[in-house]
């Protein structure tokens, strides 16, 4: 099982290393030679870094940006009394149900209305309205956090922000970090999204890039096309070596809601 | 002490400026043009019910729908049955598998690679004339010609079915043993001098103890499989070659108002998209909710 799932990362390891003449004449699991001319054939079309960087920046700034402000909100939720708060809550679950898809077209068209296009801004933004981390994040509070802890602040002559930052933020942690992995995952494997917004090449994510290298003239050259699989595909394998046990363990948390 | 309550309206105030003006926004200006011939551009007129009307009658998105069905079906059996037996394995308390670490780390590896480099990958693998697999198969002699797996409806349609399985029964099978591990030893070690075998402790006591995690399972990959769209785009043409039959529902909606500019159907398109999947995850829900609540409990 575990050779199967490996079997097709194999091939690109080793294709990546061949020339185009030696992958169309047949199978071999012996590298070839040919990986620096994949390399700068790949390169000549387009700029898989440019595309590894656009991810990264946008992907951190995503997950920074839903961990706090979900957790800003969960604690709103949690620890205060106000007018409509449960209606809210309630809202907000139910909009949670809602597939991303069935909004794409107003999303487009908004974006087109507020000069948006083909900036980041859409990719990321939205990221602070995340009602599945926040859901996720009071539930953990509300058995975490004493509200005694908070009065406790309060009586100290903390003021709410204060408390917020120094005392909820730390405990809450954890559960940032769980749903951290998957915010990362989730918007470094996002297709659909940029894909619509974004139209300069230079602007691409990788997922879009890799999409972009099909149609290009690069995948007349088989050698170059699996060498650019293979740099898309091996940092990750690198990262998640080290970070297999964490990445796993979120699964295992996020999924067991009793 | 004054009261601070108020401050509840600030810690929320953001999320609910980014969440009315990009989540819940976009989904009523999509459901205004439903009701349009929107194409884009110009003005959007209203036409009543018209894109319903079409929806429902529409082959495309009819064939569009089976197909997405044909594809996750045959997946998920594959995946849960993978997930189960592997499950299976690695819980028996007899056997004692060592490395549980180790597999699930590299049974979950392809679940994280980007689906675009995955489509690619087994694109050019799955090719007809020049791809791995079908060199590979002819120089083990198990077939003489190379078959064109994408050029046929239905192994387009299975090896669709099978990528997705390689990239989720991983998951699953985290999930499935997450759960393993909450259930009491206590019931095995019963089962164990009670003299169960290996397949009566899995049916008797894991899977009914299993179900609420079976049913999540169930719930989250039908909502990620009726929104299948990254593999039918890449791995053929883009709109659903050979034969539409790689045609999903959400690659029609992306193709009828990104391609074809016609925004207000492809909003009706996501609308009927939205109810199918309502009602397939309350038929779920009921089904194995329903039953149980008829049956009295045991205590």
């Amino acid at each position: 099982m575990a050779i199967l799932c490996f079997i097709p990362f194999l091939m690109m390891l080793v294709n990546a290393t061949r020339s185009n003449e030696a992958i169309l004449s047949g199978f071999t699991l012996i590298p070839g030679s040919a990986i620096v001319e994949n390399y700068q054939t790949m390169m000549s079309y387009i700029n898989i870094w440019a595309g590894f960087k656009n991810s990264l920046i946008i992907s951190v700034l995503v997950t920074l940006l839903s961990g706090y402000f979900s957790a800003l909100t969960a604690y709103g939720f949690a620890f205060y009394v106000f007018k409509g708060k449960n209606a809210m809550f309630v809202f907000m679950l139910v909009m949670m149900m809602v597939p991303g898809q069935l909004g794409l077209i107003g999303f487009y068209e908004l974006c087109k209305n507020l000069g948006i296009l083909d900036t980041y801004i859409p990719l990321i933004i939205p990221a602070a309205a995340s009602p599945f981390v926040v859901f996720f994040l009071r539930q953990y509070i509300l058995t975490t956090l004493h509200p005694s802890l908070i009065e406790a602040a309060r009586i100290d002559g903390a003021s709410e922000f204060k408390i917020f930052h120094t005392i909820a933020i730390p405990i809450m942690m954890p559960a940032i970090a769980t749903m951290s992995i998957f915010t990362f995952i989730g918007s470094w494997n996002n297709y659909i999204m940029p894909l619509v917004v974004l139209f300069s090449p230079e602007k691409f994510t990788l997922p879009v890039l890799m999409g972009f290298l099909k149609g290009s003239q690069v995948a007349q050259n088989l050698g170059s096309m699996y060498l650019g699989i293979a740099i898309s595909v091996v940092p990750i394998m690198v990262a998640f070596l080290f970070l297999s046990k964490y990445i796993v363990n979120s699964i295992s948390a996020g999924s067991i809601k009793e | 002490m004054k009261n601070l309550n108020r401050y509840g309206y600030f810690f929320i105030a953001p999320f609910w400026l980014v969440f009315l003006v990009f989540s819940i926004y976009p989904v009523a200006l999509t459901f205004y043009y439903s009701f349009t011939n929107y194409t884009g551009s110009g003005e959007a007129q209203l036409v009543g019910l018209a894109n319903y009307k079409r929806l429902l009658t529409d082959t495309y998105f009819v064939e569009a729908f089976f197909n997405t069905w044909k594809i996750w079906g045959v997946n998920f059996a594959l995946q849960m049955g993978l997930a189960l037996i592997l499950a299976m394995i690695f819980s028996d308390m007899r056997v004692k598998l060592k490395g549980i670490a180790f597999f699930r780390a590299i049974f979950y590896l392809p679940n994280l690679i980007t689906i675009s480099s995955v489509a690619l990958l087994f694109g050019i693998l799955l090719d007809w004339q020049h791809g791995s697999l079908n060199m590979m198969l002819m120089k083990l002699g198990i077939i003489s010609d190379p078959i064109n797996w994408l050029n046929e409806p239905t192994s387009a349609q299975l090896s669709i079915s099978l990528i997705l399985t390689w990239m989720w029964f991983g998951h699953s099978f985290i999930v499935v043993m997450a759960g393993v591990s909450g259930i009491s030893k206590d019931y095995y070690e019963a089962a164990l001098i009670d003299g169960a075998n290996r397949w009566q402790t899995f049916s008797k006591i894991t899977i009914p103890l299993l179900k609420p995690i079976l049913l999540y399972i169930m719930i989250t990959s039908l909502i990620g499989g009726l929104q299948l769209f990254d593999l039918p785009m890449l791995l053929t043409d883009g709109i659903g070659s050979p034969d539409g039959s790689l045609n999903t529902m959400v690659l029609y909606l992306y193709n009828q108002a990104f391609k074809y500019n016609n925004y207000g159907y492809a909003a009706a398109v996501a609308y009927g998209l939205f109810v199918i999947t309502l009602i397939f995850s309350a038929f779920i829900f009921k089904g194995m909710y329903g039953k149980e609540r008829k049956q009295p409990r045991q205590v």
